[in-house]
């Protein structure tokens, strides 16, 4: 095994490589990249994270208590903004994408470092404009601006938190752009395509819906604001427009968005079931091609948003057909992911809870995706809190759970400390007690009748929203255990070993934290995805890189 | 990545050429066409003027066979958006319109 591991020459490594402020704000370096949009997304996390308690404090009590009803919808409203468009949308690809996706197939950095830095100052730059927007007054459209409340009749401000989004989807396009790119011209020899871990495959998958997609966002935004300054008469049917039309535009973006939020997530959990149970990954084609048809079939499903809109009774059911086989892919992903598991060396570390907390979550998600899908039940339940309960059960058990596992399994290669593994399984714990008590409470109510964007509501539901803010409060808790022992552990944490889990992929065939470079010599890769030596092999990996790093 | 060197004049001749299309686009709109004839005539000259900016502008003329592909398949996307848009329009009034 030793043989295709040269020798460190020093323990130099991307943090330490230069000083300064400078260096970080003019980086090229994918990896300070990733630690930039690391810090902005927390920021914006943690905002997003204090409208949702806003959120759950007034609902603890039937009245409207605590917020007034327009305060109340500007709340819900930028809850919703701050979380989708700036810590959903970007977390994964960019902090985790940006960091693995060229050491993972052995290139020195992206395709294009200087237009990866030029994308986190766009997302700063959007980011900047959308808080401006909420400082001004804030906006109380819902985060999905529907006309023609948003074009005529609300009174806040839709335009400059609109062009705030606008302008952070080229963030998001140039990320995409630069992933392709990479991927395409930039795999080390032997990296073939089916040698590929499936966290590439992910990303890669990822990046097609967020080229194909971002763009129309950008024209539906431009367009509503067009309506709203000039009335050019687009979605208004006064002046020959249609109402309908935006919801047709926005939900062609918004609904693959949600896959460009899950399916990086998928591609953690791939890597984190197989290594964690240190078997080859069960079906590794049908994974990866899995990916490539969600990304698909995410284009043709959105229609089921507007099953309630006027839209008519025969695209609804081809939408509510096309709905159900967007299910396939995603259910091909979960059996191989349950197959995996068995007869495997299953480790129950930190990064392992959560992807095992990913597959029981995403799967109530998606099955109840299905009920949302079918027609009938949609009508009933509509615009009540069954649908808020189904899409954070994607979104946070899914996205969040694999954002968290990721983080937590690449810290040490992150940092070059790892964090302490008590607190790590103990917070995973949490999280998931907590996001279950917020959450399934939701659908009991939703399906009851409570209805979503109510800042008061008829008092028999109150015992489910007690629940839900009771868990929510667990949960607050559950998420900052981690920023405090991850930021703790930068200082004070065990240093890390080059390869602590004793893996074979190439990320792990470097130093902790790796050299600005990746890597001191192209990587030949001569081994299949999740091919796993021995463990006492593995291990020699790990040890080989510490020792050549403190003899240095 | 292409190596083509595009003379200035094939530039100069499409910039024409779209402003040509912009009057007409202008005078156009003047006129009215019977029926669905305004709209057809409308963005049949948009596309032509899309088609000159894709191919001269944007190179795509010149480049290799992976950018034509990429090129069709926005085109197919955006196929996708109108067709599944109109399976709601065209249909919308089958069961009565009011």
């Amino acid at each position: 095994m030793e043989e295709f591991i040269p020798p460190l020459p020093s323990r130099i490594n991307y943090i330490n490589a230069e000083y300064g402020l400078k260096s970080w704000l003019l980086t090229r370096d994918h990896k300070r990249i990733a630690l930039l949009y690391l810090g902005s997304i927390t920021f914006f996390f943690f905002i997003g994270g204090v409208y949702a308690m806003l959120i759950r404090l007034e609902l603890l009590t039937p009245q409207g208590d605590l917020l007034q009803s327009t305060t109340y919808n500007k709340v819900f409203t930028q809850h919703g903004i701050i979380m989708v468009f700036f810590f959903l949308i970007p977390s994964i690809p960019a902090t985790l994408g940006n960091f693995l996706v060229p050491m993972m197939i052995g290139a020195k950095d992206l395709a294009f470092p200087r237009i990866n830095l030029l994308s986190w100052y766009i997302y700063m730059l959007g980011g900047g404009v959308t808080i401006y927007a909420l400082l001004a007054g804030g906006v109380d459209t819902g985060w999905t601006f529907y006309t023609p409340f948003s074009t005529t009749f609300s009174n806040s401000y839709v335009v400059a938190t609109g062009l705030g989004i606008f302008i952070n989807g080229f963030s998001s396009i140039l990320t995409g752009l630069n992933f392709i790119v990479t991927i395409h011209t930039m795999r080390a020899p032997g990296m073939t395509w089916f040698r590929l871990p499936l966290f590439i495959w992910a990303h890669y998958a990822t990046s097609l819906v967020m080229i194909l997609g971002t763009p129309v966002i950008a024209i539906t935004i431009l367009l509503l604001a067009f309506e709203r300054l000039a009335h050019i008469g687009i979605f208004d049917p006064a002046v020959g427009g249609d109402p309908v039309l935006f919801q047709h535009l926005f939900w062609f973006y918004s609904h693959p968005a949600v896959y460009i939020m899950i399916l990086p997530s998928m591609g953690v959990v791939s890597e984190l079931i197989a290594n964690f149970s240190r078997k080859n990954i069960f079906g590794y084609s049908f994974v990866a091609f899995s990916s490539l048809a969600i990304a698909v079939f995410g284009f043709l499903v959105w229609g089921h948003h507007l099953f309630v809109s006027s839209q008519s009774l025969y695209a609804g059911m081809i939408f509510s057909f096309l709905s159900f086989a967007v299910a396939v892919p995603s259910a091909i992903k979960v059996f191989n992911w349950t197959a995996t598991l068995y007869k495997g060396s299953i480790s129950f570390d930190t990064p392992m809870l959560y992807a095992l907390g990913f597959i029981g979550l995403f799967t109530i998600g998606g099955m109840t995706g299905l009920f949302l899908a079918t027609l009938g039940v949609n009508v009933h339940v509509t615009d009540t809190y069954f649908i808020v309960a189904h899409f954070h059960y994607i979104m946070v058990g899914g996205a969040i759970f694999g954002y968290l596992g990721g983080l937590h399994y690449w810290w040490p290669k992150i940092s070059g400390r790892m964090y302490p593994d008590g607190w790590g399984r103990f917070s995973a714990l949490l999280i998931f007690a907590g996001f279950n008590l917020t959450f399934f409470p939701q659908f009991v109510a939703g399906y009851l009748g409570m209805p979503r964007r109510y800042h008061a509501y008829p008092p028999e539901f109150q015992v489910f929203n007690v629940l839900s803010t009771a868990g929510a409060s667990i949960l607050a808790v559950g998420y900052l255990i981690p920023a405090v022992y991850l930021v703790w552990s930068m200082r004070y944490g065990k240093v890390a070993p080059g390869n602590p889990w004793h893996l074979p992929g190439l990320e792990w065939r470097t130093q902790s934290p790796p050299p600005t470079e990746n890597f001191d010599y192209t990587p030949v890769v001569t081994w299949e995805a999740y091919e796993f030596a021995p463990p006492e092999e593995m291990e020699v990996v790990g040890k080989y890189h510490d020792q050549t790093a403190e003899k240095v | 990545m292409s190596e083509h060197i595009v003379p200035v004049k094939v530039y100069i001749s499409i910039f024409l050429a779209l402003m040509v299309g912009t009057a007409v686009t202008v005078l156009a709109a003047f006129q009215n066409f019977p029926g669905a004839l305004n709209v057809i005539v409308a963005m049949t000259i948009a596309v032509v003027k899309a088609t000159l900016v894709v191919l001269y502008f944007m190179h795509v003329r010149y480049s290799a066979r992976l950018i034509w592909v990429i090129v069709a398949s926005a085109l197919f996307w955006m196929g996708i958006l109108f067709a599944l848009t109109f399976s709601d329009y065209w249909t919308r009034c089958w069961l009565g319109c009011t």
